[in-house]
């Protein structure tokens, strides 16, 4: 089997007396979709935020890309070829949406000193940020105010802006989150695509999209990985059934 | 051309023409007043690039504009009486602006490099705080170092050299002036609209988001911070000329206050924010502060209806909401 991409082995984080992670141990592999399901404070919002640096573990390690980078900050995963979605839109509301894309291929490209020439006609960043709105169906709103679109739009802005970063693996966290039936479909047949590209870790509530498009399911509960498996295993599984899936029945 | 354009357009002919105009009529005081104006513009000029490029408030910005001023004082200073700057290397003092300015950009942004170094590890209010007690720092060292004239401050005879320029001449060194502020005008602009202007903004806005693009968002303030103290630095140089004299005043947070106040009154992050807000503030100097000493009163209240009513400032109101830089 070949080598995960991202890997976590015995992640444990405690705030006070709640466990938020407890010795959680996933791994991503080459070409795979596999996605982090579980119920609301089961721990999802810790996991990605160890998985991309913003915490740090009490104990447990986060490999990358063959790279032990438990103790790299978040710009140093980033640059290591990490590219993470956010749950709640973390996007320049006052730039265009061009804008917002261009600072990832300017992210990508790693040196932002230069103070005098326009951003907008350095033609580099500017094909590739063009490239990337033009994937997610957003050419046509580049010269909008951000703070402008809807909130699907603004989804898709942020998975343009994590193509820019050309990553070795994305961690999406709840990217169909507040989508309609018709958006949250479409961005499933986009990810379903993008497997190939970089493999991508998910979290999300959206059970549709998860079937739909997971190789592997992790189910978290109170912080634990009480499943792993395929989209069939965690179908059957009585022990999610009962502790998750059950609930939602 | 945008609405915000036409109005920076409008400012910088009103820049060049009116003194030019108080000039001709033989109005030589008015002269010296834009002069002021300008000078104070092109402090805040440069603060606004902290404060309204990279969000980062700083009260502290007095340090840059002193040390500016003591660059020229003391190089000036050493020339008048004619002592070497350091004993040791014989290294002689100097009336020549260009090299005044260059040590003065350079002192306040290495001060900046230092400090900005320190306070970006707070935010908020502890980084407003932060910067605040630098500035007190300075201001009392000043007032207790007497080599250079303590709290009498330090009197500059004659004004600086500039070649081919007769800056004892108020339209002449206006011209210097307006120069430099047009010059830092253009580099603002600039930066704005640059990689690293843009990466800036960011970080002010999302700086989770720069992060995880691999930016540094607290290196890029740290930058903008240095770049703006160069600013503020250069133009305290130029306001000590202006006046031919300094004092620890400069460092003191009332100065701190005023070049915030000039961005805010004018509109911050706006490009002609600063020169609108410094125009207004020294007009209101001369006007009432003709009619009562306490004439930052009525200031006050300028200020209380911006913050209020105008949080795009003066040029907010006239030339409508920021657009994106598109």
């Amino acid at each position: 089997m070949a080598e995960p991409v991202l890997e976590t082995r015995g992640l444990t984080k405690s705030f006070g007396a709640l466990r938020a992670s407890e010795d959680v141990s996933i791994d991503l592999r080459p070409g795979e979709i596999h996605a982090i399901i579980g119920p609301n404070g089961a721990g999802k919002s810790t996991l990605i935020a160890q998985i991309c640096g913003a915490l740090r573990p009490d104990r447990g390690t986060v490999r990358f890309a063959g790279e032990d980078v438990t103790a790299l900050s978040v710009l140093a995963r980033a640059r290591r070829g990490m590219a993470r979605t956010f749950q709640i839109s973390a996007l320049a509301m006052d730039h265009t949406v061009l804008q917002n894309v261009m600072l990832g291929a300017l992210g990508a490209r790693g040196r932002p000193w230069r103070f005098f020439a326009p951003v907008l006609s350095d033609r580099g960043l500017r094909e590739t940020a063009e490239a990337a709105l033009e994937r997610v169906g957003l050419s046509d709103h580049a010269a909008t105010r951000t703070a402008e679109l809807s909130h699907g739009q603004r989804r898709q802005l942020e998975v343009a802006v994590a193509l820019t970063l050309r990553p070795r693996a994305f961690v999406m966290d709840e990217p169909m989150a507040g989508l309609g039936a018709g958006g949250s479909k479409r961005l499933t047949g986009f990810l379903d695509g993008l497997r190939s590209e970089a493999p991508i870790l998910l979290v999300e509530h959206d059970m549709d999209a998860v079937f739909a498009l997971a190789d592997r399911i992790s189910v978290l509960v109170y912080g634990k990985v009480i499943a792993t498996g395929t989209v069939a295993d965690i179908r059957q599984s009585d022990v999610v059934r009962e502790a998750y899936l059950g609930e939602e029945a | 051309m945008s609405r915000e354009a036409q109005v920076n357009l409008a400012v910088v002919v009103a820049l060049v023409l009116l003194p030019l105009a108080a000039h001709l009529m033989g109005e030589s005081y008015w002269v010296t007043l834009a002069t002021r104006a300008a000078v104070l513009a092109l402090a805040g000029v440069g603060l606004n690039i902290a404060l309204g490029q990279g969000g980062l408030v700083s009260l502290g910005h007095a340090v840059f504009f002193g040390i500016g001023g003591y660059s020229m004082g003391i190089l000036a200073y050493h020339a008048q009486t004619y002592t070497p700057l350091i004993e040791s290397f014989g290294l002689p003092g100097t009336n020549l602006m260009p090299v005044i300015w260059l040590v003065a950009a350079i002192s306040a942004a290495l001060a900046a490099l230092l400090i900005g170094a320190l306070s970006l590890r707070t935010t908020g209010v502890y980084f407003i705080m932060i910067t605040l007690a630098f500035g007190q720092m300075f201001y009392f060292f000043a007032l207790s170092w007497p080599t250079y004239g303590g709290e009498d401050g330090l009197s500059i005879y004659v004004r600086n050299r500039f070649p081919g320029v007769n800056t004892l001449a108020p339209i002449q060194f206006y011209g210097i002036v307006i120069a430099v502020l047009l010059l830092a005008l253009l580099l603002s602009h600039r930066l704005a609209r640059s990689p690293f202007g843009l990466a800036l903004a960011a970080a002010r806005q999302v700086p989770a988001r720069v992060a995880a693009v691999g930016l540094d968002p607290q290196r890029l303030k740290l930058v903008a911070f240095v770049l703006s103290a160069a600013v503020t630095g250069l133009a305290g140089a130029l306001f000590a000329d202006l006046n031919r004299f300094v004092s620890p005043t400069m460092f003191s947070w009332h100065t701190s206050g005023e070049i915030m106040v000039f961005v805010i009154i004018g509109g911050v992050g706006r490009l002609m924010g600063p020169v609108v807000g410094a125009m207004v503030f020294v007009l209101l100097e001369h006007l009432l502060g003709g009619i009562s000493e306490y004439w930052q009163i009525a200031f006050g209240v300028l200020l209380l209806l911006i913050v209020l009513f105008a949080r795009g400032g003066l040029i907010g109101l006239v030339a409508g909401r920021e657009k994106a830089h598109g």
